[in-house]
Formats: C-alpha cells, sequence, structure tokens
C-alpha cells in the first residue's frame, strides 16, 4: 500500500513528524497538508497533543468531543507561555528564517497587500515555530523579504537577549522536501528530499543557494497505518490533493 | 437607542474601536450606520473584517491600527487591500498580541504594557514610535513598551442585552469586546435581541456576561446586526453574501451597483435588499 502514496501524503507525513517528541503542547496547523499532519501525528506517535476545531475549542481523537475552551486571549497565553508549536505559512522566506505574511514591495504603498502581520511576530519569539510551503518557488524563498513578520535568526540575535531567549525555528516543509536550521550558521539547508525529486530541482525553485549533502536522505514513507488514517479516518474528501496536486 | 443616535455621538477625527474578528460577530449595523453619516478622518482599531473593508471603501479611515484585515473563508479584504495598494489609508500595523495588551493597558490605565512580541521583526520598523523598555529586575531583560490604545468610542455587537447595558455573549469566542468597551470614553453595544434581565440565566447563565453596563453607554436592539458576519448560535456567517459583497469589491462599477442596491438606505432596507439576494440564490 506504501508504493502507492502520493506526494500530498509525504507532505502530511513530513508534517506530523514536525511534532514529534513536543509534548503536551497544541499543534497549531495553519494550512491543509499541516492540519491533517497533526492530526496523524495525535492519532499515531503523539496523542499527547492538543488541538483544536480551528475556532475556540480544544478536541480530541473524535473532533466531536471537545475537551477543553481556548478562545483568543487564552490562546495568545498559551503562545507567550510556549505551551504551541505553530506551522505557519510564508508568502516569502529567506535563508535565515525570517518570513513574511504582510504585503509584497515597498510596505508604505505595497504592490500586493497580504494578510498582515498577524501573529507572527509573537509567535516566533514565544513558541516553536515551523512553515509549511504549499509551492516551493523562488517567489516563496527569496534572498530578502520586502516585511519581516516572523522573526528570522539573524534578526533575533541583532535583537538581543530577550528576542533569543525562547526563539525555536524547527524545520520548513515544502512539497519538494523537509528544510531545517542546523547549518553553523543556522542558515537554511535540506534534511530531506521527497520521492521522485532531485537536489537540482530544489536548487532551482530556491532564490538562494542552498546546503544540500550528497547524501542527503529521503523524506520517509507514510506507513499502511498512516496512510489508512490519512485516506478514510482524517481527509476522506481528498483536500490535501487539493492543496499539494499529485 | 437607535444605531443612528449611537453613531451621532462620533465626531470627525475621533478614536473607534470595533469588536468581533475578522468576519465574525462585527457590530455590522453601527458600521453601515456610520458609513451613512458624514463623519469621516477616524482612527479606527480593529481586529480588522469587513467593517474595516466598508470604512475604508467609504472614505472613513484615516488611520487604520490593527494586525490583519480577513474574511476568514476569503483570506484577503478586497477594500483594505485596495486602499493599502493605492496609498489610500495610513496604518499602524501591530502583531496581535500587541494589540491586545494595548488594549489593556488602556483599560488598566497604564501607559504602556511590555511584551516580547515585535523584537527583531519589521513591526519596530513601520511604528518607529515605539519604543523598549529594560526590566528593572535582575533579568534586565529589553521588551517592547505597547501603548496604551486608548478609544474615543467602541462599538461591539452581542447576542443579548439588558436594558441598561450588561451584554451576553453566547459563541465560542469573546474576542476583545469587554477590552473594547473598557478602553473607551463611551461604548455602544448593538445585540440580537434586548431581553429582560432575569432572561441571561436561561441560555447560559452568568459566566457568559461578557460586558458590564458601567463600561456601556448605550443599547441599540439590531437583529442582524452583524451580518453578513457570524453571530453564533444565532446564525453563521451568509457565505453567498460575503462572496457577492468580495466579488463586487474587486471592481468599481459592481461596487456603485453593490452599494445602490444594499447601502443606499437604512438598516430596514438593507434587510429587506439582503431578503431578496437570498431568494434570488434559493
Amino acid at each position: 500500500m506504501t508504493g502507492g502514496a502520493t506526494r500530498a501524503e509525504y507532505c502530511v507525513v513530513a508534517c506530523a513528524e514536525a511534532w514529534r517528541g513536543d509534548g503536551e503542547v497544541l499543534a497549531s496547523p495553519m494550512g491543509v497538508v499541516p492540519r491533517i499532519g497533526a492530526r496523524l501525528a495525535k492519532l499515531t506517535f503523539a496523542p499527547e497533543l492538543l488541538l483544536t476545531d480551528g475556532e475556540a475549542m480544544i478536541v480530541g481523537d473524535d473532533p466531536e468531543v471537545v475537551e477543553g475552551w481556548l478562545p483568543y486571549r487564552a490562546h495568545l497565553a498559551l503562545v507567550t507561555g510556549g505551551r504551541r508549536h505553530v506551522m505557519m505559512g510564508a508568502s516569502q522566506l529567506d535563508r535565515h528564517g525570517n518570513q513574511n505574511i504582510s504585503c509584497v514591495g515597498d510596505w508604505k504603498r505595497p504592490r500586493r497587500q497580504l494578510l498582515g502581520v498577524r501573529g507572527a511576530p509573537v509567535n516566533t519569539l514565544n513558541n516553536p515555530t515551523s512553515y509549511w510551503v504549499p509551492r516551493h518557488s523562488r517567489r516563496v524563498f527569496v534572498d530578502r523579504v520586502d516585511m519581516v513578520c516572523g522573526v528570522g535568526h539573524d534578526r533575533a540575535a541583532a535583537a538581543g537577549p530577550a528576542a533569543t531567549r525562547f526563539h525555536q525555528l524547527r524545520c520548513v516543509v515544502t512539497d519538494l522536501a523537509v528544510l531545517d536550521f542546523a547549518t553553523p550558521d543556522r542558515t537554511l539547508r535540506v534534511r530531506s528530499l521527497h520521492p521522485g525529486v532531485t537536489a537540482e530541482t530544489v536548487r532551482e525553485a530556491t532564490g538562494f543557494p542552498l546546503d544540500i549533502a550528497g547524501d542527503v536522505p529521503r523524506t520517509r514513507q507514510p506507513s499502511p497505518t498512516e496512510l489508512r488514517l490519512i485516506r478514510e479516518v482524517i481527509d476522506p474528501e481528498g483536500a490535501r490533493d487539493r492543496e499539494v496536486p499529485a | 437607542m437607535t444605531a443612528e443616535e449611537a453613531v451621532g455621538r462620533i465626531r470627525s477625527g475621533m478614536t473607534v474601536g470595533i469588536g468581533g474578528w475578522g468576519s465574525r460577530r462585527k457590530p455590522m449595523a453601527l458600521v453601515r450606520a456610520l458609513l451613512r453619516s458624514d463623519v469621516t478622518d477616524l482612527t479606527v482599531v480593529s481586529f480588522g473584517g469587513p467593517d474595516v473593508g466598508l470604512l475604508a471603501a467609504a472614505g472613513k479611515i484615516r488611520r487604520l491600527v490593527a494586525a490583519f484585515a480577513t474574511l476568514d473563508s476569503i483570506p484577503l479584504e478586497p477594500h483594505f487591500r485596495a486602499a493599502r495598494e493605492r496609498g489610500g489609508i495610513e496604518l499602524t500595523e501591530l502583531d496581535e498580541a500587541m494589540m491586545m495588551w494595548g488594549l489593556t493597558a488602556a483599560v488598566h490605565r497604564l501607559p504602556f504594557l511590555p511584551v516580547r512580541a515585535g523584537l527583531g521583526s519589521d513591526v519596530m520598523t513601520v511604528n518607529p514610535g515605539l519604543r523598549t523598555v529594560r526590566s528593572p529586575y535582575e533579568d534586565g531583560e529589553e521588551l517592547v513598551a505597547v501603548p496604551a490604545l486608548r478609544l474615543d468610542v467602541a462599538l461591539v455587537h452581542l447576542n443579548r442585552a439588558d436594558a441598561r447595558g450588561n451584554g451576553q455573549c453566547l459563541g465560542p469566542d469573546p474576542y476583545f469586546d469587554d477590552l473594547f468597551c473598557e478602553a473607551a470614553a463611551e461604548a455602544y453595544l448593538s445585540c440580537e435581541r434586548v431581553v429582560a434581565t432575569a432572561e441571561f440565566a436561561d441560555p447560559g447563565g452568568p459566566r457568559t456576561l461578557l460586558v458590564r453596563r458601567h463600561a456601556v453607554t448605550g443599547v441599540i436592539e439590531a437583529p442582524g446586526g452583524a451580518h453578513f458576519t457570524s453571530c453564533a448560535p444565532d446564525y453563521g456567517r451568509d457565505e453567498a453574501f460575503q462572496t457577492a459583497y468580495a466579488k463586487a469589491a474587486a471592481d468599481p462599477g459592481a461596487w456603485r451597483e453593490f452599494t445602490e442596491r444594499f447601502l443606499s438606505g437604512d438598516e430596514r432596507r438593507y434587510r429587506a435588499a439582503v431578503a431578496a439576494f437570498g431568494r434570488e440564490g434559493a
């Protein structure tokens, strides 16, 4: 059954892996594939994770069962208390992990207004943060982001110890690869390539030089149990395929 | 009081805080009354949704204080986006947590509250007036001093209220509506239904009483007053209408038609036009 796993299903498992070993924290997935991944993690190797219904209710393994109440102000306290691992999107991301979701072009009069900073500044300085990029491209992976919303390693270091104290960037999952910051200068490198993806493809889709080891591993295969849960329990409608087409 | 009477207390140039979050439980009947007034040059503080979009499209906003403006099921608020891209509004772009602590500081009559959020981000660059403050204790941490977000007027919408201004929230999230009311010199509370105080006990009890009357200046009964945003459990978001709104907002001609059809009369005419729109879709 694993032989038939789609790219979207590899991405789901790669996202789920982001929350492995986190303990009793809130998994905050933003995007369809991360949301499926967080539920998969909770139903398999990380049952202790907390998950919401996308609004103010904390739900159990059965998403119809409410086990807690988390309105925005309590959610923000959980962020600043560090008991949360968020996986955010990124309109732009640079090699240091600076993320932009606010606007493209000059902030004073943007070429394209996007969401606004939202909670990216508070998230990145307070709780572990990962990113999900459904389409790995030079438009997203840029040399310099137009507005730093989520704070990267260089900017946190420049801002001083109050900024770095709880700053933790974990990983970046894309439709091509899993990346992390395990380099001496804490810039992005490829941790694993999804099956069928070459190092060259990833380099070409990235707007800055990228460290890819010659013996870089492959992203792990979904297990038969994981595939069954994804296909039959969590996402029977196949929403994952609309975010990451086969 | 009526929505017109409430909005009549707002003067051009004032700072107005608007409750709700995104396209959820926005005081839209009060916003529509504001659209019909001559008031302009406002500073609007909001966890932004179509309230921000409508007021920006009507040229009512000089400055927006916000972390975002979204329609939730449609990620980008189209009028907010257009206003920003044509340089039509000034923006104080703050992080969500900074917004909450700014309102909290105002509630507690403090000049600022210290937060970690913002350090290292361009929120500090685009708001050159933001200052940091050093902890006087042995940690010595340098944190952001979020200034109090004091409001002249707050507008919020809840499920129920009594005539004296006690407000009941029956939905999943109070958002920050109580902070908006307490941070404001005057607060106007619209609700789906005005009830006798004794009726609060039935659908939820005392823990659902979010806003207290000392912080409310006037109560407006406005059934459907959050439309087209959600007001759970009374009603969900009117997705069909929101889609029509977003589509019209993308084109000046279509927007003129939309405003003529839905926003040129009072609230009674708005509700009739929305009902007719609903019948067309059925």
